[in-house]
Formats: C-alpha cells, sequence, structure tokens
C-alpha cells in the first residue's frame, strides 16, 4: 500500500505516523527505561523530584556490581549451554519427526501428527508439579540436565509442527528422482530434504533456542542452587532478594539478559519471523 | 536431477552414481528401505520424550491431585478431596474468574491493537523493515526480564507512570491557576483492581508484536488489486478493511487468537514477577496459584489439582482446533 491518491500529508500524520510513534513509544519504552536505569547512580535513582527520563551523573558501577558481586556471568554461561543442548536435541528430533509425518506413510501417522499437535499446544504450566517428581525419581533436580532434557517437551513439538509445514513444501519429485539413482530412503532425505529444508530447519532452531533462554517455570522449579540458575530465574531470585531491591543493579541484570538474545535475533530475524508464522500457520 | 528413463528400467538399485564404498552400507540399512519401519524409526526420539516428560507426568499429574501428597512425604488416595476443598474455598474461584478475565481482556486488546499495527506495518515507509525488526523485541526478550523493568515503572514511590501523571496535573494546575490537591497518582500493583489492569497490560505489551506480525503475514497474502477494485467503487477505508480485510486473513486470525489464548490462559511469569498473586490473592492465575500451592507450600496433590484444573478449558480449545483445521484443509 503506497501512499494512496488523494491522501494529505496531514491525514497521513493522523492515520499512519503518529500513531506508529506511539505504537513504538509505547512498545520500546521499558528498554529504554532498563538502560537509563542502569547507569544512573543512586541518588538520581531515588530522587522523586529531578526529571526520571534522563541521566545527569552517569554511571557504570552498577554494571560493574553486577559482573563482579553476582553470579551473572555463571547464570550466563548456564543459559547459553542449556539452550544449545536442548535446542540440539529438539532439532534432531523435530526433523525426524517432522521427516516422517510430512513424507512417509505407516500406520498411525495420522494419530502421531495429531499427538504432536496436542502436546504443542500442552502449557509447560499445566505439568510442572508432577513433572518436578519425575526429575526427582531421576536423580536429576539442580541439575542442568533437568533442563536440557524437559525443554524438549515443548520444543520438538514446535520444531517438528513447523518443519512437517516446511518440508511438505519441497517438491516430493526431488526425493523420488534420488531414490530412482539408487539413493536410499534415509540418504534421500539426508542429501536432498534436509539440506532444501534448512531455512526452515534454521528458524526452527533459532525460535527454539529464544525459547529455552526465555523459560522460566521449570527453571525456577528444577533448579534450586544459585551457581545452577539461568538468568531468568537468577536475576530474578538472587537479585530481589529481601526487602530493599538495587533497582540499578536488577536493571543492569535485565539488560545484560536481553542483550545477548536480542544479538542472536538481529541476525535472523527473518527466520525467526518466518519460524513464528509458520508455526501458527501449521 | 532427472534420471533417465532407462536407467530406472534396467537397474533401478545400480545406477552409476553410487560408489562402491557406499554400497554395504545401503545393504546394512535395507530394512530402513521399509516406509513403515522407517518412519517408526524416525518418530522414536520425538515419541519416547513425549511419553517420558508429557504423557508419563500427566498421569502422575491425575493421580497425584487424588491423593493427599506433601513434600517427602508419602501419597495416599483421598479421591476427590482435593477437588471438593478447592470448590469450597474462596480464593479457588477468585482466581478461576482472574484466570477467565485476565485471558479475556489481554486476548482481545492484543488483538484488536495487534491488528491495528499490522495494518500500519503493511505500508511501504523507509525503514519499514528496521521498525518491523524491532517491533518485535517485546516477544523476544525474556519474560521475567522485561517484567522486572515494568515492576520498577510501576514502583509505589518512583514510578515513572506516576511521575508523568503529576507533571500533567501540575502543569494543568499551573495553566488553570487552580489548585487541586496533591496528587497521589494510581498504586499499581498495591491496589487489586490496579495490579489486575497492570498484569493485563504487560502481558497485552508483549503479546502485541505476536499478533501484529502474524497478522502482517497474513495481510501481505491479500492481494492488492482487491483495494484497487474498492477503490474504484467508492470504498473508505474503513469499508475496505472490513469487507476486504478482515474476511482474507480469518482463517490464520483465528488460528493465531486460539494459540494466544492458550498461552494466555497458562501464563505464569508475568503474574510471577508483578504480584505473586496479591495483593490479598488477587491477581492469583491458576499456573500460579498451582505453583503457590504445590511449590512454596509443598502441597503437591492441591497443587496439581489446581494445574489439572486448566485440562477442561485447554482441551476444549485444542479440540475445537483440530476440527478447525481438519476443515479449512478439506475446502
Amino acid at each position: 500500500m503506497e501512499a494512496r491518491v488523494g491522501e494529505t500529508f496531514r491525514k497521513r500524520l493522523i492515520v499512519f505516523y503518529i500513531p506508529l510513534f506511539l505504537f513504538l513509544v509505547a512498545l520500546l519504552f521499558p528498554f529504554y527505561w532498563m538502560l537509563i536505569t542502569s547507569v544512573k547512580p543512586d541518588f538520581e535513582l531515588y530522587n522523586a523530584r529531578n526529571a526520571p527520563f534522563f541521566v545527569w551523573h552517569p554511571t557504570l558501577s552498577h554494571w560493574v556490581q553486577l559482573f563482579q558481586n553476582t553470579l551473572f556471568t555463571r547464570w550466563a554461561w548456564n543459559t547459553l549451554c542449556i539452550a544449545t543442548a536442548s535446542t540440539a536435541i529438539s532439532l534432531f528430533a523435530g526433523v525426524l519427526a517432522g521427516y516422517a509425518l510430512s513424507r512417509l506413510t505407516f500406520p498411525g501417522s495420522t494419530s502421531f501428527g495429531i499427538i504432536i499437535f496436542i502436546t504443542y499446544l500442552v502449557p509447560p504450566t499445566l505439568l510442572f508439579i508432577p513433572l518436578a517428581s519425575v526429575i526427582a525419581e531421576l536423580h536429576l533436580l539442580d541439575s542442568p540436565w533437568a533442563l536440557i532434557l524437559t525443554y524438549p517437551t515443548f520444543l520438538v513439538p514446535f520444531s517438528a509442527w513447523l518443519l512437517m509445514g516446511y518440508f511438505k513444501t519441497i517438491p516430493r519429485e526431488l526425493e523420488e528422482c534420488a531414490r530412482i539413482d539408487g539413493a536410499t530412503r534415509l540418504q534421500a532425505m539426508t542429501k536432498i530434504v534436509l539440506p532444501l529444508g534448512m531455512p526452515g530447519i534454521l528458524s526452527a532452531g533459532i525460535f527454539s533456542f529464544t525459547l529455552s533462554w526465555n523459560e522460566f517455570l521449570y527453571a525456577l522449579v528444577f533448579i534450586s542452587s544459585p551457581q545452577q540458575k539461568t538468568i531468568p530465574v537468577g536475576v530474578v531470585s538472587e537479585l530481589m532478594k529481601g526487602d530493599v531491591f538495587y533497582w540499578g543493579a536488577l536493571m543492569a541484570g535485565a539488560l545484560f539478559g536481553s542483550i545477548p538474545i536480542a544479538f542472536v535475533y538481529s541476525f535472523f530475524v527473518e527466520h525467526y519471523v518466518s519460524g513464528m508464522t509458520g508455526a501458527v500457520k501449521g | 536431477m532427472k534420471a533417465s528413463p532407462q536407467s530406472a528400467v534396467t537397474t533401478p538399485r545400480s545406477s552409476g552414481t553410487l560408489t562402491s564404498v557406499e554400497a554395504p552400507a545401503r545393504q546394512r540399512s535395507s530394512w530402513l528401505e521399509n516406509e513403515a519401519v522407517l518412519g517408526y524409526v524416525l518418530m522414536t526420539p520425538a515419541l519416547l520424550l513425549i511419553v517420558v516428560f508429557i504423557a508419563y507426568p500427566f498421569s502422575l499429574g491425575v493421580w497425584l491431585s487424588l491423593t493427599d501428597k506433601l513434600v517427602s512425604r508419602p501419597a495416599h488416595f483421598i479421591g476427590l478431596r482435593n477437588f471438593t476443598h478447592l470448590f469450597e474455598s474462596q480464593i479457588f474461584w477468585g482466581t478461576v474468574w482472574n484466570t477467565i478475565f485476565f485471558t479475556f481482556s489481554a486476548t482481545v486488546l492484543k488483538a484488536v491493537l495487534g491488528m491495528w499495527l499490522a495494518v500500519l506495518l503493511n505500508r511501504k515507509i523507509h525503514f519499514m523493515r528496521f521498525i518491523r525488526a524491532t517491533i518485535l523485541l517485546p516477544f523476544i526478550v525474556p519474560t521475567v526480564l522485561s517484567g522486572l523493568a515494568w515492576v520498577w515503572m510501576f514502583d509505589a514511590t518512583f514510578s515513572v507512570f506516576n511521575w508523568g501523571l503529576r507533571w500533567l496535573w501540575q502543569t494543568t494546575e499551573w495553566l488553570l491557576n487552580a489548585d487541586f490537591g496533591y496528587f497521589r497518582g494510581p498504586r499499581w500493583l498495591g491496589d487489586p483492581a490496579w495490579a489486575m489492569f497492570s498484569i493485563i497490560m504487560v502481558n497485552t505489551w508483549r503479546g502485541i508484536p505476536f499478533f501484529a506480525i502474524s497478522f502482517l503475514a497474513g495481510l501481505q497474502t491479500v492481494p492488492t488489486e482487491l483495494y484497487d477494485a474498492g477503490d474504484i467503487d467508492g470504498a473508505t477505508g474503513w469499508q475496505k478493511f472490513w469487507h476486504i480485510t478482515v474476511p482474507l486473513i480469518k482463517p490464520i486470525a483465528v488460528v493465531v487468537i486460539v494459540f494466544s489464548f492458550v498461552v494466555t490462559f497458562a501464563d505464569f511469569q508475568v503474574v510471577y514477577v508483578l504480584t505473586r498473586g496479591g495483593p490479598h490473592n488477587s491477581t492469583h492465575l491458576l499456573a500460579t496459584f498451582a505453583y503457590q500451592l504445590g511449590m512454596a507450600s509443598g502441597n503437591l496433590g492441591e497443587g496439581a489439582a489446581v494445574a489439572l484444573f486448566m485440562f477442561p478449558f485447554l482441551a476444549l480449545v485444542i479440540l475445537w482446533q483440530l476440527l478447525y483445521l481438519r476443515k479449512e484443509d478439506s475446502q
């Protein structure tokens, strides 16, 4: 939709530029607020008089405090490892299941598709209490493996569902030609469908990685010792202790917990978006 | 990639493209040539995971909800007593009502505002790709971390919103040369009604980008000729929206709304960070109440019962979605 015929600048200002600007301000202000709070000295932070939107004496002391006096770097490392491992597991299982459900017909394949869809819509909040018992039975409480193994419960159905849709768009004929040339079914999959499906696999991977990075409930319930925590749980539970909150350090934690994932996202915007919309459309 | 018909007829399995090194490997895995066998093999990792970490916990949850299980104590079967106990509790019904109200308000707000934003984002201006990428930030960043920023913005003493409102208040006083008295501002997280408003606002803030980008994907499939035809017939912008845009993106919109409904209904993070269910349990959702009972108080049986109470609602939605998708497919 280009600027339409007969549309005056004033009208465009009212129906387009101003609303868009207001949306941008509303959606991005909390991030500005994280940043500005994290560089304000305490005497500016806890003074209700002066205009809070600017900083007059910027300081990095909250950042230094975050990296030196808290376990933040440890949490960041934990989060990175857990997100990477659970994404890898989910992609492996999701690619195989997505391929089987989109390309092969076997007894029960339709029911498996429905099972994947149902589990895709099961929220973690429904299962976390019994799942905690399962994790305890497996002696995995307080271990990163508790998260690496449980995150795939929502990542695998998602990836399989997304990739099912993606693999269906790859012409079947390509595979049939390869099989005529003597390739086994497995070779047709690994040499034809998977390389062509790379964009879809990348979408599923990026999306899974951000979901694991952001996961909160399982990490809150299954992990208890401060050294083992992930960023979201560490910042909320370890930095918010007591009655007095140190907002400078807290906002620095929120900021530096968000930057890595925003950084990863910035390289894969298109893949992320196609993962997001593809997962909905199926 | 086209195989010649001859080679297909004569020697389908031994065309020259395969080297001799690969041949034994092919024989070894020949049972994988069976479509059904390969299908089951490929499904195994996913199914194993679903059985161990979804199906088994689900049945365990049903069992727990029928017991008086406390942390580190053996469980005794007590029938439906957890449920009858809950049904007599005012906090429980308050929580159910909160969950319904929260889910409904937040989903409607997200759908309306997301649609509006999608229409804005569908125009072509400079930097539009950049703008589209940036507005997704609330959806990408960990919810509890952005939630912390909101807690700080809602702070009882240093709320930036109240600072802005007070500034407006005082400026109006100054302009009208009047005295309205001292402006206190809402206690965002301290007052039950405002706390509910606040969690709905934060959930909406986080969800708008998802709606906007999904709707935008739908908008981009609408052929522009239809709008040109509308222009020729003299339709206003609003008429074009209702009679062209809405019917065409309805299929996507329905799926997005249902998907968001499920996620909002089961929300935990926003409430946990902003209010922990308070003040006076006025903002508990089923998920946070289940956590409160099961994890914070160690009453696993009752906690499991509350979490399980979400299931009938979700099952209805999933069933409806399955039937709807199937109908769409057959059309």
